[in-house]
């Protein structure tokens, strides 16, 4: 008891990777004796559960077919089982460090594989929306800087990122909005009235899957440009109000707020991406957020879901040049959504072989892509038995990024944080799991180019994985 | 004959925070099989907050139980759940080309289960 | 560590030593050049072969959140132009905008050694460190931008000179830069906060308060960065890039820099005469006539060479202009507190006038040039072209008859407005040695780098002497890189990382007590997890002395 408050450290910056907003303000109080964290001080309800359950559980290290192993022995049957599979696929990456996801790109271009992360169920329809129109966009700091109307599509923030309003967008004050929330006009569009709907001065709720409709009808007004001939009509012989659920007069009102404002920012969520239009909708919103520009400075913003998803897009981007969805059987990198992206390769029956880092898509996979899993060898990294972990050939219980080991992420915006660990895990990281199935594949696929034989093997010797 | 719905999966804060347990624990387990409805579309259905129903459509099937949520909240017609296997199990594998599948957009029958 | 090593028989370009084409033997040992290496050391006989120091990039855009938003940007500019693996090298993909492993490996194929990644945003730099990393072969640094730097520009408005000094210095060592970049000092305010407009003249005062102008920005930039002695002076992107009557801008802009150090940027993109508005005419001749004429002012050219280009740049008012043509897809960027960025693909083509006369007075400065050590050369890549275009570029300056083949296919109204056609002027090897190398690593202060004398790094391309200058310089037969063959017979041998260089000038730890109040206000991310940390620097870098 003497030495209690001796075995309490304190964090201070510390950042939470939950969820995108990665808010870098954590004061951690650390229980070392306990191995936890027993207060997150500027956390929020996800934030508080985050560093409250990581705590170090009595589980094997690694485990092969369910039973224990030494993480040397798994290691060695992941890399076997990486180099015989010949449609070996690669997935998940959101929720770890940008050091172990390059080291994930690393062995995906060793064993000719294919490597795909969360990106692709979550905004990668706003990624290929990206590639078609491109974004005006700005990192979160000119928002709280600048914006002076601020609009929410398709998202409910309050519940998935509670922080979004408070420390970055709506509520604080900034250079050239000193009166916070009061500077700020903010509306909020979605299909139904959620927590967030109370931050919101204005409040659309259009009819489902109606929002491409809405985008391109506003796109026409901003124009200036009437919707057709006759008043209130989308389209000939259709009611805009009856089709989508919203009146012109609302559309109206805030295609001249959008053109009116000084700044202004539409933030969206997967009530875009995830529903009927998918990347037309993103694109739709984007080529909005575009044309504003000719009037005023307007920015646009997916608000982005794990705490590294946006560090997964950007190192499979720098390593092949393609954002999610890459394939290597050919000795360099295509890029193909539909055909390589995870949900496919799955359910098309194309892997025989998965890696599957920090992602469950065996809880929330499409069924027939959860059934195909169940039939191939798959190799897990997680900090927790999931359903994935449960099913696999190969399972490796790793630390957590950002509790107990440091590293970087992305933030939402694309601002890299670098993480400051609270406590250490006897387990390993991601990142050194990952380097030493790299080292094993690449040995393993040099003797497949040279079989035996002096110079081979001197040659596999000479080469040594960067 | 039976009036299909539309359940759009999506996040929410218990769901987050019941994750961090992990996906194995008992609560994860509940909200994720917790479905949202209109009061109005319940009573229709004669159906009382913590009813079991079964959920169906070409893909698969699933039982969970529902709770009322006031209309001016969930339009009639609207379902919503967080995400788990629960809705994993009635969504179709296409993506039409973008590897996402239409996760937020299922048609849905759903009756009593006795 | 690499074995020893002798290059014997070999034509050598060696223009710091005065070595112009002698056959001279080349000894290397740990990766150094050494006096003499002993028997047992490797030999390469390069007979009939040229052999000069790696070639050195001043000012490229390679790696970074700017460059990484481009890669996913366009998928279509490089699904055509794949990097397959070796056994040695890791896979990539190519068109303007290369993947990391594409990039150090392309560099290296070109026999080039060093490349400078010319635009970061302090934010933005623990993410082009991160890229560095898996930027293989070349060794690299960065200039971090700092010309729209609110905290900095209050400072100045305040004259408060000595905390601005100390805020510079600050700043370049939290982001491990290599020197200061200027980007349309003073631009990005009337963008961010008034409507999208800019700034078009260097007195003109901007800034919420209306009195700061570009060439106030300018000068505490160029004073600072003397007085503290950094090893490249601020590099500088004028005001008015891409305008008609632009050239006053770049001339006035010199002129504020005094006879203290400065660097312009694509100085081609700076060098246009006419009405704003209309169409422009050359002012190479006036411009290449105030650099002969000042040895403080070093330039590169930024040369535009037809075909595919992304433009990517921190002036986000110019990408705007473009997409006004391209009408094609436009990112636009705001960094908080710092930076503006924008980019969209391009393409030059040779029948138009404005694409045409770009080309005309790249060349032009070129061959005006009366001291090449100080007009470098560049293609600003990718914005005027990849850095893949260098061999035909060296070509064009080498090779007279080639140059006026290349006129017929051009906008000839254009090249009415410019000298280039009147222009006998041909580079020889030893001036394509200068601009490609001894006068970057010169113009840096890499004192390693650029030379082949006792004491430097062993970063040496040899190719095989021919009369096409494109192929010669497209295909060298070895590349040794810190004393160690990357690329023999044309043909990778192995990998390796390069090193990062920055600097570290001194500053007086009290200027965070200001510096964190700014931040708790306006960042939105925390001050002490602001700086980068030495970790990204992993075990390669270097520290170049500055004062």
């Amino acid at each position: 008891m003497a030495n209690e408050n001796e075995n309490i450290k304190i964090v201070k910056d510390a950042t939470c990777t939950f969820c995108g907003c990665v808010c870098d303000d954590m004061e951690l109080h650390v229980d070392l004796d306990e191995k936890r964290i027993t207060k997150a001080k500027n956390a929020c309800v996800l934030g508080r559960a985050w560093f409250a359950e990581h705590t170090i559980e009595d589980a094997p290290a690694a485990m092969i077919d369910g039973k224990e192993v030494t993480i040397e022995e798994a290691i060695e049957e992941a890399a076997q089982t990486l180099v015989k599979a010949k449609f070996p696929i690669t997935y998940g990456l959101s929720d770890t460090t940008s050091e172990a996801q390059r080291e994930a790109v690393a062995i995906t271009d060793y064993i000719k594989g294919n490597i795909d992360t969360t990106t692709s169920v979550c905004h990668g329809p706003s990624g290929l929306a990206f590639q078609g129109v491109g974004e005006s966009t700005s990192t979160l700091g000119e928002v709280k800087n600048r914006a002076d109307l601020v609009i929410y599509w398709g998202g409910n923030p309050a519940e998935s990122h509670p922080r979004h309003f408070g420390r970055y967008a709506v509520t604080p004050k900034g250079m050239f909005t000193p009166n916070g929330k009061k500077d700020r006009t903010v509306v909020l569009v979605d299909v139904r009235k959620t927590k967030s709907a109370g931050v919101a001065d204005i409040l659309i709720r259009p009819k489902p899957g109606k929002d491409f409709e809405i985008l391109w009808a506003l796109r026409a007004l901003v124009k200036g440009n009437k919707l057709s001939a006759n008043e209130g009509e989308w389209f000939w012989g259709v009611n805009i109000e009856e089709e989508t659920g919203v009146s012109l007069e609302t559309l109206t009102d805030l295609a001249e707020r959008m053109k009116n404002c000084r700044f202004g920012v539409l933030f969206f969520g997967m009530g875009l991406t995830m529903t009927r239009g998918r990347h037309f909708n993103s694109g739709a919103l984007l080529a909005l957020a575009t044309d504003l520009n000719k009037y005023t400075h307007f920015v646009a913003k997916p608000v982005r879901g794990h705490g590294n998803v946006t560090g997964a897009d950007n190192v499979v981007a720098w390593q092949t040049g393609y954002p999610f969805g890459v394939n290597f059987s050919r000795g360099y990198p295509r890029f193909n959504p539909g055909e390589f992206t995870t949900v496919d390769t799955l359910s098309n029956g194309d892997a025989d072989a998965a890696l599957i880092i920090a992602s469950d898509p065996g809880s929330n996979f499409p069924k027939k892509a959860i059934d195909h899993l169940k039939n191939i060898p798959v190799i897990t990294l997680d900090t927790k038995s999931t359903v994935t972990s449960k099913l696999s050939h190969v399972a490796f219980k790793t630390a957590t990024y950002g509790i107990n080991t440091g590293g970087t992420v992305y933030r939402m915006d694309d601002v890299s944080i670098t993480l400051r660990p609270a406590f250490e895990s006897p387990f390993p990281d991601d990142e050194t799991i990952l380097k030493k199935i790299k080292k094993r594949v690449h040995e393993l696929t040099l003797k497949k180019i040279h079989p035996g034989g002096a110079s081979g093997e001197a040659k596999v010797a000479a080469v040594n994985p960067l | 004959m039976v009036d299909k719905m539309m359940l759009i999966p999506g996040r929410s804060s218990k769901q987050g925070t019941s994750l961090n347990q992990g996906k194995l624990k008992d609560e994860y387990q509940k909200i994720t099989s917790t479905l949202e409805m209109n009061k109005d579309d319940m009573a229709k259905r004669d159906l009382v907050d913590g009813d079991k129903v079964r959920m169906w459509n070409e893909i698969g099937e699933t039982i969970v139980s529902c709770v009322g949520k006031k209309p001016e909240d969930l339009s009639a017609g609207l379902l919503f759940i967080p995400y788990g296997p629960p809705s994993s199990q009635l969504m179709a594998s296409d993506t039409a080309g973008t590897g996402m599948p239409l996760s937020k957009h299922m048609m849905v029958e759903i009756e009593k289960v006795k | 560590m690499s074995a020893s090593m002798r290059i014997v028989n070999g034509e050598v370009y060696d223009p710091k030593n005065n070595i112009n084409g002698e056959i001279k033997e080349i000894c290397i040992e740990n990766g150094k050049i050494v006096d003499s290496v002993s028997d047992e050391a490797t030999i390469i006989d390069a007979k009939g072969m040229a052999i000069m120091p790696g070639g050195v990039d001043i000012h490229c855009h390679i790696a970074g959140p700017k460059v990484n938003l481009a890669r996913k940007l366009m998928p279509e500019a490089r699904r055509h132009d794949v990097h397959p693996s070796t056994p040695f090298t890791r896979s990539g993909s190519g068109g303007t905008t290369p993947s990391t492993f594409a990039a150090g490996y392309r560099y290296a194929t070109l026999g080039y050694t060093t490349a400078m990644e010319a635009a970061v945003s302090p934010i933005g730099a623990r993410h082009v460190l991160e890229e560095f990393e898996d930027t293989p072969i070349i060794d690299k640094g960065f200039y971090v931008l700092l010309g729209n730097n609110i905290f900095l520009h209050n400072l100045i408005r305040e004259k408060r000179m000595e905390e601005f000094e100390q805020a510079v210095a600050w700043w370049v060592c939290a982001t491990k830069a290599y020197t200061v970049k200027l980007v349309n000092p003073g631009g990005d305010e009337p963008w961010k906060g008034e409507r999208n407009s800019n700034v078009s003249d260097i007195d003109e005062k901007t800034g919420e308060a209306g009195d700061l102008s570009p060439r106030q920005i300018i000068e505490a930039f160029v004073k600072t960065v003397n007085k503290q002695g950094y090893p490249h002076p601020p590099h500088i992107h004028c005001n008015n890039l891409g305008h008609s009557g632009n050239y006053k801008t770049t001339l006035e802009t010199m002129k504020t820099a005094g006879d203290l150090r400065a660097h312009i940027a694509h100085i081609q993109f700076h060098s246009y005469g006419g009405e704003l508005g209309k169409n422009p005419i050359s002012k190479a001749a006036e411009i290449a006539e105030y650099v002969n004429n000042h040895p403080n002012i070093t330039c590169d050219v930024g040369q535009v060479m037809f075909g595919n280009s992304t433009i990517m740049t921190a002036d986000a008012p110019l990408a705007y202009l473009l997409r006004g043509h391209s009408k094609g897809k436009w990112v636009n960027a705001d960094t908080e507190c710092e930076s503006g960025c924008g980019i969209l693909p391009f393409a030059y083509q040779e029948h138009i006038y404005m694409h045409t006369l770009q080309w005309a007075i790249g060349l032009e400065l070129f061959l005006l040039s009366e001291d090449p050590w100080r007009i470098i050369l560049s293609t600003d890549h990718p914005n005027g072209g990849s850095f893949m275009a260098y061999p035909k570029l060296i070509k064009l300056l080498m090779d007279e008859k080639f140059r006026h083949e290349e006129m017929k296919r051009v906008n000839q109204k254009a090249l009415l407005k410019c000298s280039l056609p009147e222009l006998k002027r041909e580079y020889t090897l030893n001036e394509i040695a200068i601009i490609t190398r001894a006068g970057p690593a010169k113009a840096l202060g890499l004192e390693t780098k650029g030379h082949l004398g006792v004491g430097a790094d062993a970063d040496i391309t040899i190719y095989d002497v021919m009369d096409d200058k494109e192929m010669m310089f497209s295909t060298p037969r070895y590349v040794i890189k810190s004393g160690n063959t990357m690329i023999e017979n044309h043909e990778f041998k192995t990998d390796s990382k390069g090193k990062v260089y920055h600097i570290t000038p001194e500053y007086d730890n009290k200027i965070e007590e200001t510096l964190k109040p700014f931040f708790e206000s306006y960042y939105s991310i925390e001050f002490s997890n602001y700086a980068v940390d030495d970790r990204y620097l992993h075990d390669h870098h270097e520290i170049i002395k500055t004062g």
